[in-house]
């Protein structure tokens, strides 16, 4: 275990040959960095890196001023000896694997990922997740369960779609609600604008603009502060985060039907628990057979498995002959559904 | 079967009632009778007896998944209901031509057949109809073997579709409707039929129907628990209590008062010379009380009795329930559960267990509804009826005792007597009350004009008993509270704990996973409890336990013990099955008491003073609080 790349500090995932952490949810000298998502990208670290095109999210998101040089897709470059690169995770805008390569070895921690399956047109907002060759791969288990296998994106944007055209036709608003970084900007670019207006909350929109700036096209978008025309509201598609949901803002719209765009709406308790109208299955993460085909495909004889249902997905590819265990970290992805629409967590009372 | 997978996937995506009656009643208009008698049977809840057993439908449904078992359920544990595991790890099917065969084809042709066939055969003819249907379509399949569709369309909800289909006031309906889905009885295109029939012109509407049929049970509103009616404190203050319900019911002799009766609510029907007993869940449950057959085989037909299911002590005869003539007193209600788990009632069951009647209404007589008779008619034409047939040798009409007291202050005397009686509390009945459908009520409050006729039964339970316990163990629930965890046990200290510091320190060595030292402080678990919290504080108690986690047993989790909650229960007895040595009756979590520290918590004395206040009454509740 003394040569392991990478290991579990309490600071979060360490590279002792490089000595740099990769994701760290504790402040230290050097952060790799796999994607923008805030359990991922803390604030606080004296040096980053990440991808280049990943730079302008980071810096809206953790300052202008921090440290950060950014990385080309496969660029490389050398750290205490150890080879560093980024590899496309398709996740979000920017999101990366991270490949380590010392003595001969190579380790990829993946963060977060979303693979296409075979035969889907893959996401146009984000680079696809490519596969890379390594001896040791570190993987996210976010839907580690085989009740999780999503569904072709052209068969899930035909259910919004179809879903915004009914509320337009019945003159109410379609307010779907997802994460601001990533999956809003997916859906941006999965509908068909032409069903009526796109409104975005003051969340969304400026990841809107971090994505176009890049290069990505996205139909128009419209802040609710825009519209002139009010009747227009009744046909709108509204995106925004579920925190909006209880204020004044979501008013505007008069009646209105509202979603959730989230994998964990495969499961019908869980989407009839959040009291949307309608859930869609839609997620930015590997769903069960896209993790095992990661696996798979890394070539990796040992697997370690993060966030998400890691004693599942250890036993479950221990009895496929491999080597693999777990690692405890502190992102957050397990309760997606919750991560922006929960108020905050109750305190135990003092002892 | 593709209409009502339609249907069901348009229901299961609104959350508006308005959306799915309208969808409801679309669904009807568009199919056969055949086929809208089912769904109607299956969307009010309606269940067949079991057609295939569940554990060899999760045998084959794990054999079809290609999962190991312990994956299958692991993902059962996450989804929290059979049929969408099942629908959700099967591969993916060869064709949907499942889909074209109709609902009431399905059942009639394909599931009910399967009842006696062997388990190959059921085997295979699941795995072939697997193969046929997708995801959807085996969702319903299992759930259409096992009911329980759970798509937020109640019983109610689809009387009012069928009323706004058929033109029909949804009382009706809900009248018509009793014991439609009843599991002994397979709903037809007939029966569906006659729910749709025009209203009869002059009131007859009893004489068409069914001999069997009962009438939608009236049902009492809880006093004192509903949250604004001003009545919440007089759970705990007894000082006050004549004059608060003076204020709030009027005098206290507008009222008929009774004994509340821990039994199952039942109505015996007596028309055409057979009887037929009805549980308030619309069970029909003739066969399992003989003893109630033989009763009403003594009544005048077209006679309809409303009382509570009892198991009776008749050897403690020293003891008569205050104003009552009958020796003896009721039994714990688990006699009762055990007596109707018994599939063979031979000799020995019925002798230590024989099943009586306490009837309290009267609401047919000579084959004429008397519902809308006021209370005390019914009573007096009640007590009429126990003279005539309680003549000569054979079982008696016991009617249930009126309490007697002149006042509130006397009242709230007897009713505190409730516990050691065995009884649950008062019921009252104001005396000019029809018998409504339901919990209704009509009722302005004392003063008011009664002329429009008064609806008003009231239950006016004793406080449950209380202990505070720490919660110790977590596991997610089911349906959806699935993946949210809900079911929670808790634990008392052993002994009271000298200080919070001596409490911290079990608390620090149970975080460090050291087992309890032997007669050392400790907590040790007495109940589960898994009701009571809105979902609001159930997801906040929920972060916390994520938070907290020490270990994780399958779907368990420990939790460090930082929470208290106040446990409300209906009665606690001794128990060698469990290792506080107690055991409760109906448990629930009543609030949580982020003001009480730890150490403050409940302890196993606390509880063994308890048990020496109650009398023996273990059991599940049956039906919802019976009255």
């Amino acid at each position: 275990m003394n040569d392991d790349l990478i290991v579990q500090r309490p600071q979060g995932l360490y590279c002792p040959p490089g000595d740099f952490y990769i994701d760290p949810w504790r402040k230290v000298e050097r952060a790799v960095i796999t994607h923008a998502h805030a359990d991922h990208a803390r604030p606080g670290h004296a040096h980053y890196l990440a991808t280049a095109v990943s730079e302008g999210l980071l810096r809206s998101r953790l300052g202008q001023g921090i440290t950060l040089q950014g990385l080309a897709y496969g660029e490389a470059v050398e750290h205490n000896g150890v080879r560093i690169s980024l590899h496309p995770a398709g996740h979000v805008l920017g999101s990366a694997q991270v490949r380590v390569e010392h003595g001969g070895r190579v380790w990829v921690a993946s963060g977060d990922y979303r693979t296409t399956p075979g035969g889907a047109t893959p996401d146009r907002t984000c680079t696809p997740f490519e596969s890379v060759r390594c001896d040791v791969f570190i993987t996210e288990s976010t839907f580690g369960l085989p009740v999780y296998r999503w569904r072709p994106d052209a068969e899930l944007f035909g259910q919004i779609n179809q879903w915004w055209a009914d509320n337009a036709a019945a003159g109410r608003a379609s307010v779907l609600v997802c994460y601001s970084l990533g999956k809003a900007q997916r859906i941006l670019g999965g509908v068909d604008a032409s069903i009526g207006p796109i409104v975005c909350h003051g969340a969304v929109e400026p990841l809107n603009r971090a994505y176009r700036a890049v290069g990505v096209a996205l139909p128009d978008t419209l802040m609710v502060s825009d519209v002139t025309d009010k009747a227009s509201l009744q046909r709108a598609l509204v995106l925004c985060p579920g925190s909006a949901l209880g204020t004044p803002w979501i008013k505007r719209f008069g009646d209105f039907s509202d979603a959730f765009a989230s994998g964990w709406m495969q499961v019908r308790g869980q989407r009839r628990r959040g009291g949307h109208d309608r859930g869609f299955v839609l997620s930015d993460h590997a769903d069960w057979p896209g993790l095992l085909g990661a696996i798979g495909a890394s070539g990796a004889e040992r697997v370690i498995v993060t966030h998400g249902s890691i004693p599942v997905l250890v036993r479950y590819l221990q009895e496929q002959g491999l080597q693999a265990e777990g690692f405890d970290t502190e992102y957050g992805d397990e309760h997606e559904t919750r991560a922006e629409t929960a108020p905050a967590p109750m305190d135990p009372p003092a002892p | 079967m593709k209409r009502f997978a339609d249907l069901f996937a348009e229901l299961d995506a609104t959350t508006s009632t308005s959306a799915k009656v309208t969808a409801l009643q679309r669904y009807l208009g568009a199919v056969d009778d055949a086929d809208a008698a089912w769904a109607v049977y299956f969307l009010s809840g309606g269940k067949p007896r079991q057609l295939i057993k569940t554990a060899q439908l999760r045998a084959l449904a794990e054999e079809a998944s290609g999962l190991p078992a312990w994956l299958f359920d692991a993902s059962y544990q996450a989804v929290g209901d059979l049929a969408e595991t099942i629908a959700l790890v099967l591969p993916a099917p060869e064709s949907a031509d499942g889909l074209e065969a109709s609902l009431c084809d399905w059942m009639e042709q394909r599931l009910l057949p399967l009842r006696g066939q062997g388990e190959d055969a059921v085997a295979v003819a699941l795995r072939a109809w697997w193969r046929e249907l997708d995801a959807t379509g085996r969702f319903l399949l299992v759930k259409l073997v096992g009911g329980g569709f759970r798509v937020g369309v109640s019983k109610l909800l689809v009387q009012r579709a069928i009323a706004q289909h058929a033109g029909l006031d949804a009382k009706q309906v809900a009248a018509r409707m009793m014991g439609f889905t009843d599991g002994k009885r397979l709903p037809t295109a007939a029966q569906y039929r006659s729910l749709l029939a025009p209203a009869e012109a002059s009131g007859g509407e009893h004489t068409a129907r069914e001999p069997s049929q009962p009438y939608p049970f009236f049902l009492a509103s809880p006093l004192g628990f509903e949250p604004g009616d001003g009545l919440l404190d007089l759970e705990v203050a007894s000082t006050d209590t004549a004059q608060a319900m003076q204020a709030r019911l009027g005098p206290a002799s507008d009222w008929l008062a009774e004994w509340k009766f821990d039994g199952i609510r039942g109505q015996i029907v007596k028309r055409a010379g057979q009887v037929w007993v009805w549980s308030r869940g619309e069970e029909l449950m003739s066969d399992r009380f003989p003893e109630l057959q033989a009763l009403a085989q003594r009544w005048p037909d077209g006679t309809v009795v409303d009382g509570e299911i009892l198991v009776w002590h008749d050897e403690d005869s020293a003891s008569a329930l205050p104003g009552s003539d009958r020796p003896g007193r009721p039994a714990p209600f688990a006699l009762l559960q055990q007596r109707i788990g018994r599939k063979t009632l031979n000799a020995k069951v019925l002798a230590d267990a024989p099943v009586s009647f306490m009837a309290f209404d009267l609401l047919e007589a000579d084959a004429q509804d008397l519902r809308a008779w006021p209370q005390t008619g019914r009573r007096d034409r009640l007590e009429a009826l126990a003279a005539d047939v309680n003549v000569g040798i054979g079982p008696r009409l016991w009617l249930s005792p009126c309490v007697v007291g002149n006042d509130w202050a006397a009242l709230a005397e007897q009713r505190l007597k409730a516990r050691e009686l065995g009884v649950e509390g008062l019921m009252l009945k104001h005396r000019r009350s029809t018998y409504g459908t339901g919990r209704q009520k009509r009722w302005a409050g004392p003063g008011s004009s009664t002329e429009d006729g008064v609806l008003a039964w009231w239950k006016w339970k004793i406080d449950p008993l209380a202990i505070d316990g720490v919660l110790i163990y977590a596991q997610a629930g089911h349906g959806r509270r699935a993946s949210v965890y809900t079911d929670y046990t808790f634990a008392v200290w052993n002994r009271a704990p000298a200080s919070a510091q001596e409490a911290q320190a079990v608390v620090d060595a149970i975080a460090r996973r050291e087992p309890a030292v032997p007669g050392a402080l400790q907590l040790v678990a007495f109940t589960k409890a898994y009701s009571g919290l809105t979902d609001a504080e159930f997801k906040a108690v929920d972060a916390v336990i994520r938070q907290h986690t020490l270990e994780k047993f399958g779907p368990v989790r420990s939790v460090r013990p930082t929470m208290v909650f106040e446990l409300a229960f209906e009665g606690i007895a001794r128990s060698t099955r469990h290792k506080s040595g107690v055991a409760l009756r109906f448990p629930r979590m009543q609030r949580i008491r982020h003001d009480k520290p730890l150490h403050e918590a409940s302890t196993l004395q606390d509880l063994e003073q308890l048990l020496v206040k109650t009398p023996a009454k273990i059991g599940q509740d049956h039906g919802d609080g019976s009255a």
